[in-house]
């Protein structure tokens, strides 16, 4: 199937509209779609519209933002990288927020202020962007740049392990491994206003890459040669998803796979020019994003199924279809 | 009107790899840069289109220096084709050649009327139009070198730059190459080839320069640069051919070359 990028955009725009909008009618409190509309109106009980404003429409919104960031940074990292297993936990900065996370949890710093998980994890991004911006400023190869993030993302993932290891309680240690997995539960308006200016940030910086990155597809030489500046693209892609990220993960935690996969199936559909891919796997990664969230909304045994377990149970078999389809293009 | 390297030096991790190298390209000319292999063509050609710097020296594009154009002027005046063609992605031909439009694009811009125009032309020019849907995936050789000068044409500069054209093509599509390369010289530009091919070489290009260890052994009038003495000191062999005759073919070794690459 081949459609023109605009009218796939078009296309997914739309999806994304109607699903979000169908998703705050889904949850666990038992409302009719008359109460639904009332209390977008302003016009419902009390109860409801809590329900509805405060804790449905922020979830909708961070599944939006999230799930968009986790969309755009995959295509654009794969893009500057030129490797389609790119993902955004690959610069090492989703592993940065979660020791962040996994930190404040340790010392149980919610109890003295509220966002303390967050924050924590958005420094942990933010130093990990600062290595990173570093290293790629100094003029470094793509290969070492991938290195840089694999061994921060190592040494990250080891000193969480160290800090689950000493967790000082079994119910902190849940506490942890619960965060880890992801979720979009209870977040309410002020994990927006946190989070929403990181994320819109990363993406504005993120702006006007794509032309760069097609020419990538030439090679770096290539492209520098065909008048881009690969340092300043660099830049862009790597602190621009490594900001939108922190800031995703420090509000819902890991989410994986997402980004991994989002792009391919876009490619799937448009071809492979990396900069074609930016937006459409954005709004693709929302929607999948909406859809793992609204899953996870079913009620399951005792237990509450977490985000990052369903978007990996529904991105890996997806994508193995899609890398098996694909591979006589690949070769 | 002209794209000269003066007294280039570049030394890349602790080796010299260029010691004092000039060379100038006018439009109209078809200029052959030959030499054994780690004589530093390939890193002469890339200092001229300024992908790597010269520790001395300068490069000049029409008598201003290469550092004080911007990256984007640069893009539209010289056009590098890379060793190899690297394509890291399966894209459609099309699309791969229209890449050669961007430094005429801003970012958001989509490609004109005007420069699916361009495109066609070059297509039609290294007799490619007939590959536009394919992925550049499924080509041969010859066909995926014939794509990547029209991408290179596309650029409209007035110089190219191109890093062994004609590597691992059979016979027909180096000449076939060699005869595009010769069109678009005799339309006014100037075009640089780095080549290995010496019988392409002396039938082909208006000028040769032979590096030998990071210094320009010979440099001007094909006949003379690729005499018996130039050959058999940068090469080690000696070439078959009748006497006074440009198109040489390789016939044995003599002696070996030195391993002292050292500074």
């Amino acid at each position: 199937m081949r459609i023109k990028p605009p009218l796939l955009t078009l296309l997914l725009a739309i999806i994304l509209a109607v699903i979000a909008f169908l998703s705050l009618f889904i949850g666990s409190a038992d409302l009719g779609a008359g109460d639904i509309l009332a209390a977008l109106s302003g016009s419902a009980t009390h109860s409801t519209e809590i329900i509805v404003i405060d804790l449905r429409l922020p979830r909708m919104v961070i599944g939006i933002l999230a799930g968009a960031t986790l969309g755009l940074s995959g295509a654009a990292l794969q893009g500057l990288l030129r490797n389609p297993l790119a993902d955004p936990g690959i610069i090492g900065v989703s592993a940065s927020a979660g020791l962040g996370a996994v930190i404040a949890i340790y010392f149980g710093l919610s109890a003295y202020f509220p966002l303390s998980i967050q924050i924590m994890a958005m420094g942990g991004a933010l130093i990990a962007t600062m290595i990173l911006s570093f290293i790629s400023s100094h003029d470094s190869s793509i290969l070492t740049l991938i290195l840089a993030g694999i061994g921060i993302s190592s040494l990250a993932t080891a000193a969480i392990a160290l800090t689950m290891n000493f967790a000082p309680s079994p119910m902190s240690l849940q506490d942890m491994i619960m965060w880890l997995m992801g979720s979009l539960e209870n977040r309410t308006v002020s994990d927006i206003i946190f989070a929403g200016p990181f994320i819109i940030g990363g993406w504005l910086i993120m702006r006007g890459v794509g032309q760069g990155l097609n020419a990538c597809s030439l090679g770096e030489d290539t492209a520098q040669t065909l008048g881009i500046n690969l340092k300043k693209l660099r830049m862009k892609v790597i602190v621009g998803s490594a900001i939108s990220v922190g800031a995703t993960v420090s509000v819902c935690g890991a989410i994986g796979f997402v980004g991994l996969v989002v792009p391919h199936m876009v490619r799937n559909i448009i071809g492979y020019a990396p900069g074609r891919l930016l937006v459409p796997s954005a709004l693709l990664g929302a929607i999948l994003l909406t859809i793992a969230d609204l899953i996870t909304r079913i009620p399951f045994g005792h237990g509450q199924l977490r985000l990052g377990v369903v978007t990996a149970l529904i991105g890996s078999p997806l994508f193995l279809y899609i890398i098996y389809k694909t591979r006589e293009a690949m070769r | 009107m002209t794209l000269e390297a003066r007294d280039i030096h570049v030394t890349l991790r602790d080796t010299k790899i260029l010691k004092g190298v000039s060379l100038s390209i006018k439009p109209g000319k078809l200029v052959g840069l030959i030499g054994p292999n780690g004589a530093g063509k390939s890193t002469l050609l890339r200092a001229i289109t300024g992908l790597v710097e010269s520790r001395q020296g300068k490069i000049l594009l029409d008598g201003r220096e290469l550092s004080g154009w911007s990256l984007k002027e640069r893009a539209k005046k010289i056009s590098y084709g890379a060793q190899g063609a690297p394509v890291h992605w399966p894209l459609e031909v099309g699309h791969i050649i229209a890449l050669g439009r961007i430094p005429y694009l801003d970012p958001w811009q989509q490609i004109s009327a005007r420069d699916r125009e361009i495109i066609d032309q070059a297509m039609i020019k290294t007799d490619v139009a007939h590959l536009s849907g394919r992925l550049v995936t499924s080509l041969s050789g010859g066909e995926r070198a014939c794509v990547m000068l029209a991408r290179a044409i596309v650029s409209k500069t007035d110089y190219l730059c191109l890093d062994e054209p004609t590597a691992s093509l059979d016979p027909y599509h180096q000449l076939q190459v060699m005869d595009i390369l010769q069109n678009l010289a005799r339309e006014g530009r100037g075009v640089l080839i780095l080549l290995h091919d010496l019988a392409l070489a002396g039938r082909y290009c208006d000028e040769l320069t032979l590096i030998h260890r990071g210094q320009i052994l010979a440099q001007g009038n094909v006949n003379q640069v690729l005499s018996d003495k130039n050959i058999t000191h940068a090469y080690h062999i000696t070439a078959n051919r009748k006497d006074g005759d440009p198109f040489l073919s390789p016939w044995r070794r003599s002696g070996r070359p030195e391993h002292d690459r050292k500074l």
